[in-house]
């Protein structure tokens, strides 16, 4: 031990100290310790958030529950499947993930053609995000949609889902524009994030860079009702730009909408 | 040119050498996505059994990414030593090991050699290592660099200091960057990754860093994450900047993705330079790395994902860091799929690294979609530590709010040191001591009085948000 420490003065521990800034960040700060480790509360504590994490991604996503609910509030959903054969092949091949699989192409091959907006949900990285966050953000979107007179195709509900697929999508049922739903990857404070991501003139192969996202969407982050709001603004700009991505935000930099950097 | 074997009696011909060392590497999932990986167990071992016969000097005839378009390529080639390469121009792949792993090999022996070691015979001689030749080669390794500390001294592991915020809020990282000093984390640098590429944002955190650094006369060096034109930016308009850092590739493709140039590198190291900020060393540079980056921007060139790393720290090397990590889980399970892949490629990485003469660290790491855990995290750190990982990045409750992922808690450091006896940089030793956070066995003091940190602890309760 030091036999002068230069404050020495100040007697109140560091840890009693360190606890008062938790009010400034999220992080784990302040744990305590038992020796070099955790106290067994923090410990379990993690091991809960990682164990949500870890579900959100690995639960199957019950696409009967989330179509019939759909049904009862004037959507027509369509369930899909990705070329992604399974959880874990969709895991290790990303590319499969944004294609469809062949009996999806056939079904959506036999859909109405030439909707302004083609809508995408998509489990990706969290069932429980769908579960959870994307009939709220559905039900405020939709009327916005229908007051600026946009056409609105069938929703379209894809299983081992990724961005791009949209798309394919788009791109089969000539929408204009292609909005995807989709579970984001889960952290350990949130598992349920749902993230937005629009396109014009959807095709596939298009650049990330072509793409705008609105991310976080879940009560205690963006909540749906605001997020919604957010996307038909989005969707509204675009329309009037007949643009998406870095173009539209080169065009509306007053209010910069986010440019996707990286779409898994 | 093709390269033959015969495997449990059967001919097999690899037909160029990215193919052979693309098949020759240990399971992946990047690799089977990118088309490349071997087809069977036996087919891997066929390749491996080519490979190992080798010669050393095949690769200094051969370019896996085409040398007129790739200014990696040209690198690696133009500072290639024939000299400290005659110590090992005599042997094949297979023999190489068997040098590395001999105790006559010494430390000085290796330091010697490194120069004269390409990324592509690192990566090929680590393909047919175990994890205890990675982690025994490893740790003969020496490589010392310096700032305001000194890194790499041995018997030392060092650590960064990794204050996140998901919004860059000022107290937000100053609370976290104190509680990591409690933990006597940081000697490494205090490196914050910044949620926005601004140049307002960079400027401020670098000044927040810099401002808790003096105030509590920390010997340690602060950094923020952003982009290397960003730190330019910033030190022309006399930010307070340390550390440039850059994550960096091994192709020219991919660090065009990265926004980057060798030129744009050495551009930066010298504007970091001219600054005169280090005390006992001039290592200004810090770069991350990470198996599959080239892969995920379509530009690896058919080469296994492995071998493209390898390269990366031939960049690297090129301009004297005080650090280089790779950020091995972090990249997800499309690239690393599990645990033991994610395990292996930490040890590969810092193994070559090493071994290449560079300062190399690892971010021990994994995201919710790996099939990955703390236990994981444990052996991997507990791994590196065997083999003398220059540094670890830890952050609090291993819980990294900005990035989404799960890094090393401040407690994991705890326990390596006391597990494996590792102490921290000398001259932040000192410091710990005479704050009074740690005791003179070394320990966390259990009741440090505050005043150790007073005045950061003053400066962020007065600061307004943000």
């Amino acid at each position: 031990m030091s036999s002068d420490p230069p404050h020495g003065r100040d007697l109140s521990a560091v840890a009693d100290r360190l606890a008062r800034l938790k009010q400034f960040t999220p992080a784990r700060i302040g744990l305590g310790r038992a020796g070099p480790g955790q106290p067994t509360a923090a410990n379990l504590k993690f091991l809960l958030d990682h164990a949500r994490a870890r579900d959100a991604v690995h639960a199957a996503l019950d696409f009967e529950a989330i179509a019939g609910a759909l049904s009862a509030r004037g959507w027509t959903p369509i369930h899909v499947q990705s070329a992604a054969g399974d959880r874990t092949e969709y895991l290790r091949r990303p590319d499969l993930g944004r294609r469809l699989s062949p009996a999806g192409r056939l079904i959506l091959e036999r859909q109405e053609r030439g909707s302004d907006v083609s809508v995408v949900a998509a489990d990706g990285l969290s069932s429980s995000a769908i579960a959870t966050n994307l009939l709220p953000t559905l039900i405020s979107l939709r009327p916005l949609l229908q007051r600026r007179r946009l056409t609105i195709g069938p929703l379209v509900l894809v299983e081992q889902g990724r961005v791009a697929i949209g798309d394919e999508i788009g791109e089969l049922m000539d929408a204009k524009l292609a909005l995807v739903l989709i579970g984001e990857r889960p952290g350990l404070s949130a598992a349920d994030s749902l993230g937005a991501y629009i396109t014009w003139r959807p095709r596939v192969g298009s650049m990330d860079s072509r793409r705008n996202c609105i991310s976080n969407i879940r009560a205690a982050g963006l909540p749906p009702e605001g997020a919604a709001r957010q996307i038909d603004e989005l969707v509204g700009r675009a329309f009037m730009h007949s643009t998406t991505g870095v173009g539209l935000n080169e065009l509306c930099f007053t209010e910069p909408a986010f440019p996707v950097i990286e779409s898994r | 040119m093709a390269y033959k074997s015969t495997a449990n009696g059967v001919g097999r011909v690899f037909p160029d050498l990215k193919s052979l060392l693309a098949k020759a590497s240990p399971p992946r999932s990047g690799d089977a996505l990118a088309g490349i990986a071997a087809q069977s167990a036996i087919e891997r071992v066929a390749a491996q059994m080519a490979l190992a016969d080798l010669p050393l000097k095949a690769f200094l005839q051969v370019d896996l990414v085409p040398f007129e378009e790739d200014e990696v390529s040209r690198l690696i080639h133009d500072t290639h030593d024939p000299v400290a390469f005659a110590a090992i121009s005599h042997l094949t792949v297979g023999q190489f090991r068997e040098w590395l792993l001999d105790a006559r090999t010494t430390t000085d022996r290796l330091t010697a050699l490194a120069p004269g070691v390409t990324p592509e015979m690192a990566a090929a001689v680590s393909k047919i290592m175990r994890l205890q030749d990675l982690i025994v080669v490893g740790a003969k390794c020496s490589v010392l660099t310096a700032f305001r500390n000194r890194i790499g001294l041995a018997g030392r592991l060092s650590t960064r200091l990794q204050p996140n915020h998901s919004t860059d809020d000022s107290r937000g990282i100053a609370a976290s960057l104190l509680d990591g000093l409690s933990f006597g984390v940081g000697d490494a640098v205090i490196g914050v990754n910044p949620a926005t590429d601004s140049m307002q944002d960079y400027v401020r955190i670098v000044t927040l860093l810099d401002e808790i650094r003096r105030r509590l006369d920390i010997p340690t060096q602060a950094c923020c994450l952003g982009h290397v034109t960003t730190a330019i930016q910033a030190m022309n308009l006399g930010a307070p900047v340390d550390l440039v850092f850059q994550s960096i590739a091994g192709s020219e493709k991919a660090n065009r993705g990265f926004g980057i140039s060798l030129s744009a590198l050495a551009e930066a190291r010298e504007a970091a330079l001219s600054l005169g900020r280090g005390t006992v060393g001039q290592n200004v540079m810090y770069f991350e790395t990470g198996q599959g980056s080239a892969l995920s921007a379509d530009a690896h060139f058919g080469v296994d994902q492995q071998t493209m790393e390898a390269r990366a720290y031939a960049v690297a090397r090129q301009f004297k860091p005080l650090l280089v990590n790779t950020v091995v889980g972090f990249i997800g399970p499309e690239y690393l799929y599990n645990g033991k892949e994610i395990i292996r490629a930490g040890l590969e990485d810092h193994f070559c690294g090493k071994l290449l003469g560079l300062p190399m660290g690892c971010d021990v790491c994994y995201t919710n979609h790996a099939e990955a855990d703390q236990d994981d995290m444990d052996a991997l750190l507990t791994l590196l530590s065997a083999a003398g990982v220059t540094f670890v990045i830890a952050v609090p409750g291993a819980d990294d709010v900005m990035l989404n992922y799960q890094s090393l808690a401040f407690h994991d450091i705890l326990y390596v040191r006391k597990a494996l006896g590792r102490r921290c940089a000398p001259e932040f030793e000192d410091w710990l001591m005479r704050t009074g956070l740690v005791g003179a066995d070394g320990d966390l003091i259990e009741k440090a009085a505050a005043g150790a940190i007073a005045p950061a602890l003053a400066m962020i309760e007065s600061m307004e948000a943000r």
